[in-house]
């Protein structure tokens, strides 16, 4: 081989990206075909974090199900398992009193804030902006606090039962969360000077990773993704559950379809939360403290008294105890708007304390999947910038 | 009953096997052999509009025959609704289905799931290959006669 030939061949490269690199959030590799900078193929290597949750519950009542939920999106683990209840609500015929429909909706919504500013933190990091992390670490801490109060567990609450809550709001919660709502949009503020009109930023997000409304729907993208491309669809206004009709929000929406119009619809939709949140607390006043549970045997234990005192009342208790929650036959779909898009419950139940079959639709799985598409053609560093504006969570990809 | 169901009825009536409701929604039962018309059509006819695939999964039904099942989400950003179809294939030993990747690209990595998790093998799908299990697994973990805990 002459010495112009070998000038003139062209090979492509091979690059791992990941499985351990601090942009990967979590484990995943990413086998990337380069010709130089340029991105040929990205093909997405998933599973190492893996746990066959769908399998285990097959094997688990439904009760002793719900703390793997937690584990799925973990940086919002309250709300898959409000998808999980609200399907098993569903499936079992029972409606949860307004009380516990509020402080789930609140719940829900302050979860959205924190997973919302920890994809601010991490996707700022990975393109090279330090400082917003430290800025929307501080609130995400504060909304940390809120969790640990109503249950002593600060990422994995696990608060919400299959028919409402696991016991009322505590003490000086209600101020707490006050406090919160009134100071965020201040701090909210300070998020926007760090990044919206730096150039860097503008630079690094603008035109990357574009999806057309159609190519979302093709690809199945759902929340902040699908938004961000312009397609006005939010499961809390068009397919409302737990009382969210009543709430007044706005869907903000994306016209680029583009890293950066992504970002400035989380960043609206992180103020949006809020304004639920204190619309929540404002409808909480108006409930009756205690009334958190739906007064179904089926679910909720009975009262002490009647437990010690009533024989009907131990038998409830002690089936529900024993046993567990036992829906009837049949098959239901339920999801809810996660906040990182359609987060779904496919119950099938034969009639057995434990699910024939679970199947859960992940937002992150989804997203990802549109790896390849989004990373052909652009640079090696754009690859960076598309895993942040997909805000995956491997332990929800993978499960 | 819903528009879907009705669709389905009047351009399928071979294929439709059962239309059930529970709990406020409809789950279509058809048979395995024309699921990309069937959701092509579902698609593209301007009234049901299911643009959107939710998701695809598997079942596993042992000991019955049929044993395995597919099982199809489908959403609709024109009217907000949704519809299940489903479907039972006939083989029990070595399942398959016809891809419906050419109608939604999202059904990719849905169907390599249900590949790798349940052994179900969709024809004509692009890349057919194990998604969260290595790719030199034996086994699929999901099936009903598959252990939970080793072998």
């Amino acid at each position: 081989m002459n010495s112009r030939e070998t000038l003139q061949r062209t090979e492509t490269m091979l690059l791992n990206l990941g499985p351990s690199h601090p942009s990967t959030h979590g484990v995943l590799r990413v086998l990337l075909e380069l010709d130089g900078e340029l991105i040929l193929r990205a093909d997405p290597d998933i599973g190492y974090l893996h746990r066959g949750i769908e399998k285990m519950c097959e094997y688990r009542t439904y009760h002793r199900c719900m703390p793997l939920m937690n584990r799925l999106d973990y940086l919002a683990g309250e709300v898959n398992l409000f998808g999980f209840c609200l399907a098993m609500e569903k499936l079992l015929g029972i409606e949860v009193p307004k009380r516990a429909q509020y402080v789930r909706v609140m719940l829900a919504e302050l979860t959205r804030i924190a997973s919302h500013l920890f994809w601010l933190g991490t996707h700022g990091h990975d393109l090279g902006a330090m400082t917003p992390l430290f800025y929307a670490f501080r609130e995400r801490e504060k909304i940390m606090d809120l969790c640990e109060m109503v249950s002593g567990a600060r990422m994995f609450p696990l608060y919400f039962r299959i028919g409402g809550l696991a016991a009322d709001l505590p003490e000086g919660f209600i101020q707490a969360a006050w406090d919160f709502v009134k100071t965020f949009p201040e701090k909210h503020k300070d998020y926007h000077a760090l990044l919206t009109k730096n150039q860097i930023w503008i630079e690094r997000t603008k035109g990357v990773g574009v999806m057309s409304p159609e190519e979302v729907l093709d690809w199945g993208w759902s929340g902040p993704m699908a938004r961000g491309s312009g397609v006005n669809w939010d499961l809390r206004r068009d397919n409302p559950y737990s009382s969210y009709e009543e709430f007044d929000f706005v869907v903000p929406l994306g016209k680029n379809g583009d890293t950066y119009d992504r970002y400035l619809v989380r960043m609206e939709e992180m103020l949006q939360a809020n304004r639920i949140v204190r619309q929540a607390l404002e409808k909480l006043a108006d409930t009756e403290p205690g009334d958190i549970k739906a007064k179904d045997p089926r679910v909720s234990l009975p009262k002490k008294d009647a437990v010690y005192n009533d024989i009907a009342g131990l038998i409830n208790h002690f089936k529900i105890i024993q046993e567990g929650i036992v829906p009837p036959k049949g098959e239901v779909y339920q999801c809810i708007e996660a906040p990182k898009g359609e987060m779904g419950f496919y119950i099938v139940s034969d009639g057995t304390p434990q699910p024939f079959r679970l199947k859960i639709r992940g937002p992150s799985f989804i997203n990802l999947s549109a790896m390849d598409k989004l990373a052909r053609g652009r640079l090696l560093a754009d690859a960076i910038a598309l895993i942040g504006t997909m805000d995956i969570v491997l332990a929800d990809v993978d499960r | 009953m819903s528009k879907a169901a009705e669709l389905l009825q009047e351009k399928f009536p071979e294929e439709v096997v059962e239309v059930t409701e529970f709990r406020g929604e409809t789950t279509i039962t058809v048979k395995p052999g024309r699921i990309v018309d069937i959701c092509k059509t579902l698609r593209d006819t301007p009234e049901t509009s299911f643009k959107y695939l939710s998701m695809v999964a598997g079942l596993d039904y042992l000991p019955q025959s049929p044993r395995f099942g597919v099982v199809y989400n489908l959403y609709s950003h024109r009217n907000h609704n949704r519809v299940t179809l489903k479907t039972l294939l006939a083989d029990d030993n070595s399942p398959a289905i016809d891809s419906v990747v050419p109608v939604w690209s999202t059904a990719n990595w849905h169907e390599r799931e249900a590949y790798d998790m349940m052994g179900i093998r969709f024809k004509g799908h692009p890349d057919l290959r194990r998604i969260l299990m290595p790719a030199d697994w034996v086994g699929h973990p999901q099936r009903k006669d598959y252990p939970l805990r080793g072998k």
